[in-house]
């Protein structure tokens, strides 16, 4: 991915091998491309793939890898507040409110009280909770607890916004309902995104370029641009091209709930 | 739930207590087994009223109460404290965690002729076996807690990169806060069943364990069940108390 000018974040040559009872497993093998400042990537592949251990390694959980991730051309050593994430478990502290959740991500923020409960209050407006700021997580849905954790992960208005899997647990109407709201989330706050998914529909309604990968070991399979003209109507020919090309190349030819149920 | 639905448990577990007042008063109606090592209910009845009016028996209870009070607020919190250093702190587990485990079994009447020793048969020494007795529970409790924060937990702490003071309390301590809860009220009622031994084995002095002792010397077989009956009250009402302020303390559970 040498085409890229001004590239954000780099994957360079990276690989990941994990110690499985005394077995090496490589997770991911020779893993290389770009994101772009505001562009939309997405990740897709079947489960076991690797992509969820990528996105750890751009969040800088685990720095023991080969190869090297940059962000502007500097080695990631350690999560910063520049790299907001969302994990398929809503993983909200349950012993705070919807706002204390929030305000949370703003601990090293530095700013004043006040900015941050302004901060606090405008993104949980964005995800449309601002009457919910003091339920107890226990008193959410599922849908609306991933709300909380978006508007946690953007709060500290990062560069990237990082998605692991972020509506994988949640029901087939709500998940369809949260990818418009992600889509216009993202395309408000101007932040460059990184989703890791299974679901080839939502990778093509969200991404601007969809990575696809291939397990045993994790791979690149093929990188796929996105080009819908913003038109992005789930049941139009061009859409639904698209998709099948990509089922095609995880090898699931016209069997798209194949891929669902399979994770 | 109505009133009568929620009656029913009670009910039922006053039945057996009920029951067995029962079996007591139609043995002593036999006369088979002299009063004076039954006496009947009736007998006991009149004696806790007689201890109530004329005796000391206000001043045993509240001198064994406030032993009780005292040995936990000393043992429970310092217990805590360990337990959550032992628990979040992987090296302070690593020093200080083998030697608690081997503390741990010895029978806590063992430390009796020890710290009599040391603090003496009197009120130090009893409330110095009482604190013991609290602190163990609710060190292991509230090590238990604090070591088995979530790592999913762990992880988001690391990704909002919080710093080691912002991780205790937001992470850390409420994570643990269910086990320092238990520990408590565990703490609570050991701290109550050491006061007893503490008076049984230590200088007599005013208490429900002193007055168990003076029944046993002068054979007042219905003294002895009136201390009983008062412990086991007393006692059953502590747990009652700390499991009521165990729910109270975590808000965010059960709604």
């Amino acid at each position: 991915m040498t085409h890229a000018p001004r590239a954000a974040l780099e994957i360079d040559r990276v690989g990941k091998t994990f110690d499985v009872a005394g077995r090496h497993v490589e997770a991911l093998r020779d893993i290389s491309f770009s994101v772009r400042t505001g562009e939309f990537v997405a990740i897709v592949g079947a489960s076991g793939c690797g992509k969820s251990t990528l996105l750890r390694l751009i969040l800088g959980l685990d720095t023991d890898y080969a190869g090297e991730v940059r962000l502007d051309g500097r080695r990631i050593e350690r999560p910063g507040l520049d790299r907001g994430i969302v994990f398929q478990d809503h993983r909200l502290l349950p012993w705070l409110t919807a706002e204390g959740n929030v305000a949370a991500a703003l601990r090293r923020s530095g700013l004043p009280k006040a900015e941050r409960r302004r901060l606090v209050a405008q993104h949980l407006e964005l995800v449309g909770l601002e009457n919910f700021a003091t339920a107890w997580p226990a008193q959410l849905s599922g849908g609306m607890s991933q709300r909380v954790a978006i508007a946690r992960a953007l709060v500290n208005r990062p560069r990237f916004l990082l998605l692991d899997e972020p509506l994988g647990a949640l029901d087939a109407l709500t998940r369809l309902r949260l990818q418009d709201e992600l889509a216009r989330i993202v395309r408000h706050e101007g932040t460059t995104a990184l989703l890791v998914t299974h679901d080839v529909d939502e990778a093509v309604f969200l991404a601007d370029r969809i990575i696809v990968l291939q397990p045993d070991p994790g791979r690149i399979a093929r990188i796929v641009e996105v080009d819908l003209d913003g038109q992005r109507d789930r049941s139009a020919p061009a859409f639904l091209r698209l998709r099948d090309e990509i089922l095609d190349t995880l090898g699931v030819r016209h069997a798209p709930r194949a891929i669902a149920t399979a994770a | 739930m109505s009133a009568s639905a929620r009656a029913r448990p009670i009910l039922m577990g006053l039945l057996v207590p009920v029951l067995l007042i029962g079996i007591w008063q139609a043995i002593a109606a036999t006369h088979l087994v002299a009063p004076y090592i039954l006496p009947s209910p009736a007998l006991v009845l009149a004696r806790f009223r007689g201890e109530l009016d004329g005796g000391t028996f206000g001043g045993d209870v509240l001198a064994s109460l406030s032993r009780a009070l005292a040995g936990f607020a000393i043992g429970a919190p310092a217990g805590v404290g360990f337990g959550l250093l032992l628990g979040l702190s992987r090296v302070a587990g690593r020093l200080f965690g083998p030697i608690f485990l081997a503390y741990r079994q010895v029978a806590l009447f063992a430390w009796v002729p020890l710290l009599s020793m040391w603090f003496g048969g009197g009120e130090a020494g009893k409330v110095a076996f009482i604190a013991m007795t609290a602190f163990a529970p609710a060190t292991v409790n509230s090590w238990r807690g604090a070591a088995a924060i979530p790592a999913p937990y762990r992880e988001l702490s690391r990704a909002l990169t919080l710093r080691r003071l912002d991780h205790l309390l937001l992470v850390a301590l409420p994570s643990a806060l269910p086990g320092i809860l238990t520990g408590l009220r565990t703490a609570l009622i050991y701290a109550w069943l050491a006061t007893v031994g503490a008076e049984l084995f230590l200088d007599i002095a005013p208490g429900l364990g002193g007055r168990l002792n003076e029944g046993r010397d002068k054979f007042e077989v219905d003294l002895m069940i009136v201390a009983l009956t008062v412990l086991a009250t007393l006692g059953l009402a502590f747990g009652q108390l700390g499991a009521a302020a165990e729910r109270r303390s975590i808000p965010w559970r059960n709604r």
